[in-house]
């Protein structure tokens, strides 16, 4: 990643919180380079029947709208009105108190007051104010109202795209008003009139098809996951078997792509593949539903629905008796919110219970999909694994919270529990940086890409910092996370702001600590490092 | 600007109700008959407010979750930061709604040494919450008015809320709490540039209103005393529908009861309806229980989906290369 064209960070954080002189109605979105992330493809809309594809950039004057698009996205608002009582309720009840402003992780690192999510919220709102309610259709601007202008929906762009919908304001907010939603309703409504990001659009089409994000063919999944067994081989002796498409297993295992397909989530997937051997767990692989992860989430309600389809009707097609989820944090917002609702109910699969301990999940009876460290955690707790935590010996550890799996689930003591079993060096970052008050990595929801760098080092500050805090003071080298977008991102992240810091899975430290049956003498982790080194 | 209008808005209500007050049939018209228009009005907007959320249905179960969930029996988890059940879920509500617990969490932070530096801020939860009661307090103190003979539970309300006896007649501490909070409400609103930046005029109005209103009801108790019985029949003539004109009422009266009438109508079509709409927030509400109990969303319509079919008729040749089974040969 080069970080040539941004500044550096003693330039970056140089922030201003003052607003400017001008009120916000009247300050324009200035699509500066480095902020925002390029339209979608026009065949990436057509892939997934979304209108109004084209050629197009957000830095263009013209966007090429369809010439009704204001009763577009009216007609949406009103639909969207009626079908969730979050988006009626959240544009009616904010008083404005504020305490949501300092919260965002987008506010700390730019200082634009619209990135407070009661401000990003505003600009929906006074749309809103605007058609539907009477005080705004009478008072106007008196009643916090404006007219749906090219503006507006060109700072809806720039503004809804601007945040990682991680549900930090939502912890703060005295009536739980969750930025998340209005800007996934926000994201919804662009989508109807073909206005998205290239960057959400291509893995959402990617997945449809191929199943996967990163559109990877049915061959090319069972050779990389091949390569990781591989790899596995080199470094401790042991051949694993890698089942895919195995029709009467178990249990069908579920992981981001990103986990197969690109360091740092490989050696997560290695710590996977060794488990599941060791255990002797009778899994499969699939390659239809060989995506954990959902961009739908960062499209629209329908879109997570047509992508996380795939995953019940594949483990129905297997015949497998339940779901096994693996490290990943959007996904599991989708899988334990969403799922069930939408493509459910489940009722060809069988009540979670470990083949191995007995244990019955209870938590996962209707669902029936278990998340990877609960199923990991619960193996350490009855005795079913052996592992030498001196093997992560050179790795002084801190752990980053996901925001899905601590707002939208969590999930907060089961990875901590298998870190403490796995390592020796563990440190907690800040509190008001962790558990529920996580900060994002700057770059989820979709925004991760090259061309928004700047934002995301911006957004990505706060928690950036956090690391830097417990490396000068206990010299930690690793940061730890439960998510592939987090292994991607928090990379790129700890380069700009705590060179020196490497990101993993929690199934790495595992990986690296599990004892194998047939070993021979591990001189390396996972990585090729030395261990102790 | 805003800010402007607000003010300007309050003393043209003060200013109007100074105008009634000098006109004896104004005065019986606001005594008389618009305090059941306003009835009607918040009666019927409150309903109304309520009945449009309430008619949108929640799709989706999104609690927001703030502690450890319930997962495996060994793992302690935390019910009333991440329901579990029924009664975690009640809990959690009281929590915000009593101690407003959310805003509790505040906290600011500061750039020191180039660094985002995160610290305690518990005066908005402070001042907030002392508003809110003491306006409880005083609404319910109100309603001396409204019984003969006063409720005992009302009178030993009275009584511990004047318990400091400071004056005469005892200046009452939710009266000054109410103050205090309203000063600390409206000066965070017009000092810290952000929170100015983001107020609409409603957001001064609400406040300034109140304050109208406190000013007023202090002004009759301590420097302008008003016929205490003389209300009191006021008041039984409107639970009665038997009003009588009451003949000259005093400017300051008039001022307070004009405050009242407009806050209480306008009450339902305002930012303060998050006094009902709190109850119904999805991300509070709601049981974390997602993958224990399915939850159904009434308009959950089918959508076009990629099919295992499709997917092998596309890959198949692929996928036996690779030594994949298929479906199909």
């Amino acid at each position: 990643m080069s970080f040539a064209k941004i500044p550096k960070p003693d330039e970056l954080i140089n922030i201003k919180y003052s607003p400017p002189k001008t009120q916000w109605m009247n300050t324009p979105v200035d699509f500066r380079s480095g902020t925002w992330s390029y339209a979608a493809a026009a065949k990436n809309l057509t892939a997934l029947d979304i209108p109004n594809p084209r050629a197009w950039q957000p830095s263009d004057e013209d966007w090429k709208l369809p010439e009704n698009w204001q009763q577009i996205i009216l007609d949406g608002m009103k639909e969207r009105l009626e079908k969730y009582r979050s988006f009626r309720l959240f544009m009616d009840i904010c008083v404005r108190c504020g305490a949501c402003a300092d919260k965002c992780h987008f506010y700390i690192g730019s200082g634009d007051p619209k990135n407070m999510p009661v401000l990003r919220a505003e600009l929906i709102r006074s749309v809103y104010r605007r058609y539907f309610t009477t005080a705004g259709k009478c008072f106007g601007k008196l009643a916090g109202a404006r007219d749906l202008t090219v503006d507006v929906l060109k700072e809806w762009f720039y503004y809804f795209y601007q945040c990682t919908e991680c549900r930090r304001c939502s912890v703060f907010c005295p009536y739980g008003i969750d930025q998340a939603e209005i800007t996934m309703i926000g994201r919804e409504l662009l989508n109807l009139v073909g206005c998205n990001i290239n960057w959400v659009l291509e893995p959402a089409a990617n997945c449809f098809r191929t199943g996967n994000h990163l559109g990877i063919q049915p061959g090319g999944i069972k050779d990389m996951l091949e390569f990781l067994a591989d790899d596995i081989e080199d470094r401790t002796g042991v051949r694993v078997e890698v089942p895919i498409n195995k029709k009467g297993a178990d249990i069908m295992f579920v992981t981001p792509s990103a986990d197969y397909f690109a360091d740092p989530g490989t050696y997560t997937c290695m710590g996977y593949l060794m488990l599941f051997h060791e255990i002797g767990l009778n899994y499969t692989f699939s390659t239809y539903a060989s995506e954990g992860g959902n961009f739908g989430l960062f499209t629209s309600h329908d879109m997570i629905k047509r992508l996380n389809a795939k995953i019940y009707a594949e483990a129905k097609r297997l015949g497998v008796k339940w779901i096994l989820g693996g490290e990943c944090g959007h996904m599991w917002r989708v899988i334990h919110q969403y799922m069930d609702t939408m493509n459910g109910p489940a009722d060809f699969l069988q009540e979670p219970v470990s083949p191995i301990t007995g244990t019955r999940f209870e938590n996962a009876r209707s669902t029936k999909m278990v998340h990877i460290v609960e199923f990991t955690a619960d193996l350490i707790r009855q005795n079913k694994l052996k592992l030498d935590s001196r093997r992560n010996q050179h790795i002084k550890l801190t752990f980053h919270d996901s925001c899905n799996t601590a707002r939208a689930m969590g999930l907060f003591e089961e990875p901590r529990y298998i870190i403490s079993n796995t390592c020796r060096q563990f440190y907690e970052m800040a509190e008001d940086t962790i558990r529920e008050k996580t900060f994002c990595c700057g770059a989820g929801a979709g925004l991760g890409n090259d061309e928004n760098l700047e934002m995301r080092m911006r957004g990505g500050m706060p928690r950036a910092m956090a690391v830097r805090d417990v490396v000068k003071k206990h010299g930690v080298n690793r940061l730890g996370c439960i998510c592939a977008i987090d292994r991607a991102t928090l990379t790129t992240l700890m380069d700009y702001w705590v060179p020196g810091v490497s990101v993993m899975g929690v199934h790495e430290l595992v990986g690296n600590a599990l004892v194998m049956k047939g070993e021979k003498e591990r001189t390396t982790d996972l990585r090729g490092d030395e261990i102790g080194g | 600007m805003n800010l402007l209008l607000s003010i300007i808005a309050v003393f043209a209500i003060a200013l109007l109700a100074w105008a009634i007050a000098a006109s004896a049939t104004a005065s019986s018209v606001l005594t008389m008959y618009v305090l059941y228009l306003v009835f009607i009005v918040f009666l019927g907007g409150f309903v109304y407010r309520i009945g449009k959320w309430a008619k949108s249905p929640v799709p989706f179960r999104i609690p927001t979750t703030c502690g450890q969930e319930k997962s495996l029996p060994w793992i302690k988890n935390n019910p009333l930061e991440n329901p579990c059940c029924n009664a975690s879920a009640i809990g959690r509500m009281a929590g915000e709604i009593f101690l407003f617990r959310s805003l509790f969490r505040n906290s600011d932070v500061k750039m020191i040494d180039g660094r985002p530096v995160y610290g305690s801020a518990k005066w908005l939860w402070f001042f907030g919450l002392m508003f809110h009661i003491s306006f409880l307090i005083i609404v319910l103190r109100h309603l001396r008015f409204f019984t003969e003979p006063i409720l005992p539970c009302i009178s030993s309300l009275s009584a511990l809320d004047g318990f400091f006896e400071i004056g005469v007649p005892a200046l009452y501490i939710s009266d000054a709490a109410l103050l205090g909070g309203l000063t600390f409400l409206f000066m965070r609103r017009v000092v810290l540039p952000q929170v100015r930046y983001i107020s609409l005029f409603t957001d001064y109005f609400s406040l300034l209103l109140i304050a109208g209103i406190a000013v007023t009801g202090l002004l009759m108790r301590h420097f302008y005393p008003v016929d205490l019985n003389a209300i009191k029949t006021l008041v039984a003539g409107w639970l009665t529908f038997k009003s009588a004109a009451p003949g000259e009422i005093g400017v300051v009266l008039s001022m307070h009861l004009s405050f009242v009438f407009i806050l209480i109508a306008w009450l339902p079509f305002s930012k303060l309806m998050h006094l009902g709409g709190v109850f119904l927030s999805p991300t509070r509400n709601m049981i974390n229980n997602n993958r224990s109990e399915r939850h159904v969303n009434p308009w959950n319509a089918p959508v076009r989906v990629h099919t295992y079919e499709e997917y092998e008729d596309e890959f198949r040749d692929k996928m036996k290369a690779s030594g994949l089974p298929v479906e199909k040969e």
